[in-house]
């Protein structure tokens, strides 16, 4: 059966308090779930109470500061601090979102961070990503063509062609969309999830590959793409405001009307 | 993701599985859609014409009903599409529920023949009762 508790050795438990520097006023809670391989035993939640007088004003800076002033073993993926990489994803005052576009003052009481959901964790707020990105080179992420290259250069696309990838392309590989996503909870072994569905259909949607009836066949399957029960927790989570649940609709529509 | 379950294989391998079942997924998934609207005149048409339609009748009213052909098909097709639909929706739950090779397996065929015994059980109640007997 699906497994509703956490198991034994995940339960966290209460952890260290690191207090705000000398003199500070304008202190936050973060309490934060830590769990080091190497040390074992139960993962713990840290508090750490941060000057935010002193502070840059999204989650990622505050997570920077704690690195660097106060507890430099605290570890967590980060790039760009802009939203692009999709590096810093975890999950912040519940919600799965990218770090770095979280602002702090949209939290009220104390900004709890955890790692992405049910994912096997790396250490601290760092998830095993490799069966997503396994996934996500299931689905042959490039272009597939019989047609030669152009001699003139580029293949073409009309503007109307190009339009049907708005919505799509933007997606920064955050999984944040995924990890949200109870059928992903339950059978991410067989399921693809939204991430990688909304990039199946980016390329099932692209006029300029061919291989839109292999790709479509490959999603033929009860669970790569029909676990999707239109929970919508995907949309709702996404931090670059894309809609996975309607490109998985757009898939299914599609799959039905070869069919008919 | 269960760590502990991880073999040797490479993370590729073992996201591809057994491949696509290609086992007409889009038409379970068509027909759960295809019955769920079917249902919304035929249950209504359940409610009020044979259920509420009916509340005074007495066994020979009732009978003389139901042996109206238009009766006894929206009848017959009230149960058909009931039992499939019951049917499409259950295998989906126990797909994401069950997860125990053996347990999945049998539970699905379950839900597959108990709708098809239940479908078949309620539609000789109304032959009989629509053809005399």
């Amino acid at each position: 059966m699906v497994e509703f508790a956490l198991p034994p050795n995940s339960r966290i438990k209460p952890g260290k308090t690191w207090p705000a520097s000398k003199g500070a006023t304008n202190v936050k809670a973060f309490r934060i779930y830590r769990w080091d391989p190497d040390k074992g035993g139960n993962p713990t939640l840290d508090t750490f109470h941060v000057d935010l007088d002193d502070c840059g004003p999204m989650v990622l800076d505050a997570l920077i500061k704690i690195k660097n002033e106060v507890d430099p073993t605290l570890t967590f993926r980060r790039s760009c601090r802009e939203g692009i990489c999709g590096s810093c994803a975890m999950n912040i005052d519940t919600d799965n979102t990218l770090a770095c576009l979280k602002p702090i003052h949209e939290i009220k009481g104390s900004v709890d961070i955890y790692p992405l959901p049910h994912m096997a964790v790396v250490k601290d707020l760092v998830p095993d990503l490799t069966h997503v990105y396994a996934q996500y080179e299931m689905i042959q992420p490039w272009i597939k063509t019989d047609t030669p290259a152009p001699t003139s250069g580029e293949r073409l696309q009309s503007p109307e062609e190009r339009a049907k990838l708005d919505g799509l392309w933007e997606c920064v590989l955050c999984f944040c969309c995924s990890t949200a996503c109870p059928s992903y909870w339950w059978n991410a072994e067989r399921y693809l999830g939204p991430a990688i569905l909304l990039q199946a259909a980016r390329w099932v949607f692209d006029s300029r590959d061919e291989a839109t009836g292999e790709r479509l066949d490959m999603l033929d399957d009860p669970f790569r793409m029909y676990r999707c029960h239109t929970i919508m927790n995907c949309t709702a989570t996404c931090p670059k405001g894309l809609n996975p649940g309607k490109a998985i609709a757009d898939l299914k529509i599609a799959m039905f009307e070869r069919a008919v | 993701m269960d760590t502990k379950s991880r073999s040797m294989q490479s993370a590729l391998g073992r996201a591809r599985g057994l491949g696509s079942a290609k086992a007409d997924a889009a038409g379970h998934w068509s027909a759960q859609r295809i019955t769920a609207v079917a249902l919304v005149p035929l249950a209504l048409w359940f409610v009020f014409a044979a259920v509420i339609g009916n509340i005074d009748a007495d066994h020979a009213a009732f009978r003389a009903w139901i042996a109206q052909p238009i009766n006894a098909t929206l009848m017959m097709l009230f149960i058909f599409t009931s039992f499939h639909h019951g049917a499409l929706g259950m295998i989906v739950v126990l797909e994401d529920y069950v997860h125990a090779p053996g347990a999945k397996h049998i539970t699905i065929m379950l839900a597959k023949m108990a709708a098809a015994a239940g479908g078949l059980f309620c539609a000789i109640c109304v032959l009989t009762l629509a053809l005399g007997g």
